[in-house]
């Protein structure tokens, strides 16, 4: 098993496997094809490559995205063979409607992830036994062991891909702000605890109604 | 081998009932070139850990160690000595001397070791040419950006034969990519065989590190294990499945 896997499955925050990022694959599919015709395979390699190859894609992936893009009419083949391979990608006038739409849309944001680590540390406050802040530094140094990699990767300045360092440095901000988070989270419950030795801690009904865990 | 060690190191402040235990039992090892980050939490220890380990105050109990020398044993003015040619240290405010210019700010450690006026300012040229600010090296420290005078500050404790650099939150008011930039330039120190230790609450400053040392109410809390190496993040091996 790769670090990658053994550490990503633990928060299945993993970009790649979020719903926005195959829509991001989609799109980023649409911007190169707005630079001229192109084949499945040669658009694999410049994906890979304009993402600094953070995201590897396997051709597959590619033709069944392109497959969709030609149904939604956003795409269209110059040469309608069976062989995958010898088909040759246009962008039509709709597709780049579409792209400079996506471009300009602001993720969404607004509802807040069903995210499994506020879980885990919500639910550790709840059991008695459990020290919430052994478990906060069990995840916060998971988290910047992560870090640690990622930031390696971006050590010889000198070879850093400009796609690659963009690319990492969204990654690191990630992870750093699970980081922050975990902090005032720590602070948070201790500062709790102090004020209310024997009053519970906080409980989660309430951010069951807001956040409909 | 071991440029710095602390060795079941404890610092209280106060008495009675006021007494503070900043630090209790530390013991943290630091390798020749090893890059080590120590988080933790306000009031956590770290910057009493560092002035311990840089022998400006000493322990309550424990001993510290550097470069295979106990700063138990030692006489006062061999740890003003030993201060002076092998440590450097970085704060968070700078703490450069505003009547001197850049170089003379970087030489003047050197200069009160007994080294010639001459060979100091060369081996301050030296450092700042390392982090390219050699054009910068007459000016005055209220002629430098932000980032410039954290460099020069950096310039300044790895100088000479610096063996040791202790850097608290040395970053502190610079942006992400100046920080980036601080942490470069220790690694850059690092890769020439200086040890050092950051005290940081940044967490990207951090994972520049070796190794993260986590400090909770004085006590090493944790710390990372070596990290793997990082071609496995981007093992095309790993799961990317986008079918759905
Ligand atoms: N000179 C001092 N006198 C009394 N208490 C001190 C002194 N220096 C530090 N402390 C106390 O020791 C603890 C650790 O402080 P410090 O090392 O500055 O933490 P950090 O740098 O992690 O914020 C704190 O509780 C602080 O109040
Ligand atoms: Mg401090």
């Amino acid at each position: 098993m790769t670090i990658c896997e053994s550490l990503y499955t633990q928060y299945d925050t993993r970009y790649v496997i979020d719903e926005r990022t195959i829509m991001s694959v989609r799109h980023a599919l649409l911007a190169l094809l707005d630079e001229g015709p192109k084949y499945g395979l040669q658009l694999r390699e410049e994906f890979e490559s304009s993402t600094g190859e953070v995201w590897p894609l396997n051709v597959g992936q590619v033709y069944t995205t392109l497959s969709r893009l030609e149904r939604d009419g956003l795409v269209e083949c110059e040469n309608a063979v069976d062989d995958d391979r010898q088909r040759d990608y246009r962008i039509t006038d709709q597709g780049r409607i579409e792209l400079s739409d996506w471009l300009r849309t602001p993720p969404d944001f607004s509802l807040p992830p069903r995210d499994e680590l506020v879980i885990k540390v919500l639910v550790a406050t709840r059991m008695s036994g459990v020290n919430v802040h052994e478990i906060i530094q069990v995840h916060r140094r998971a988290m910047v062991e992560l870090m640690q990699q990622w930031t390696r990767l971006k050590e010889d300045e000198s070879e850093l891909d400009l796609g690659f360092a963009l690319a990492v440095d969204a990654e690191l901000f990630r992870l750093d702000s699970v980081v922050r988070w975990l902090d005032v989270a720590d602070g948070r419950l201790k500062r709790a605890s102090l004020e209310s030795k024997d009053k519970s801690i906080p409980t989660m009904p309430k951010y069951r109604r807001r956040v409909g865990l | 081998m071991s440029v710095l060690e602390l060795l079941k190191v404890g610092k209280s402040y106060g008495e009675g009932a006021s007494e503070v235990h900043a630090l209790s039992d530390v013991d943290l090892s630091v390798d020749r070139g090893a890059l080590v980050a120590v988080m933790g939490p306000s009031g956590s220890g770290k910057s009493t850990l560092l002035t311990i380990a840089g022998s400006l105050e000493e322990p309550t109990s424990g001993d510290v160690v550097v470069g295979g020398n106990s700063l138990l044993t030692m006489s006062r003015d061999d740890r003003a000595r030993l201060r002076r040619r092998s440590i450097g240290y970085v704060f968070q405010d700078f703490n450069l001397l505003a009547g001197l210019t850049a170089v003379e700010n970087v030489s003047l450690p050197l200069e009160l070791d007994g080294i010639s006026q001459k060979a100091a300012h060369g081996a301050g040229m030296t450092a700042l040419e390392e982090l390219g600010l050699l054009d910068r090296a007459n000016r005055y420290p209220d002629e430098l950006s932000g980032g410039e005078r954290q460099r020069v500050a950096i310039a300044r404790a790895v100088v000479g034969e610096h063996q040791l650099l202790l850097a608290d939150e040395p970053s502190g008011a610079l942006d992400s990519v100046n920080g980036e930039g601080v942490m470069r330039m220790i690694l850059a120190a690092c890769h020439r065989g200086v040890a050092a230790v950051v005290v940081t609450h940044d967490a990207q400053l951090a994972s520049w590190a070796d190794r993260v040392v986590f400090l909770r109410d004085g006590r090493v809390a944790d710390q990372t294990m070596a990290p793997p190496s990082p071609e496995s993040l981007l093992d095309p091996a790993a799961p990317t499945d986008l079918e759905h």
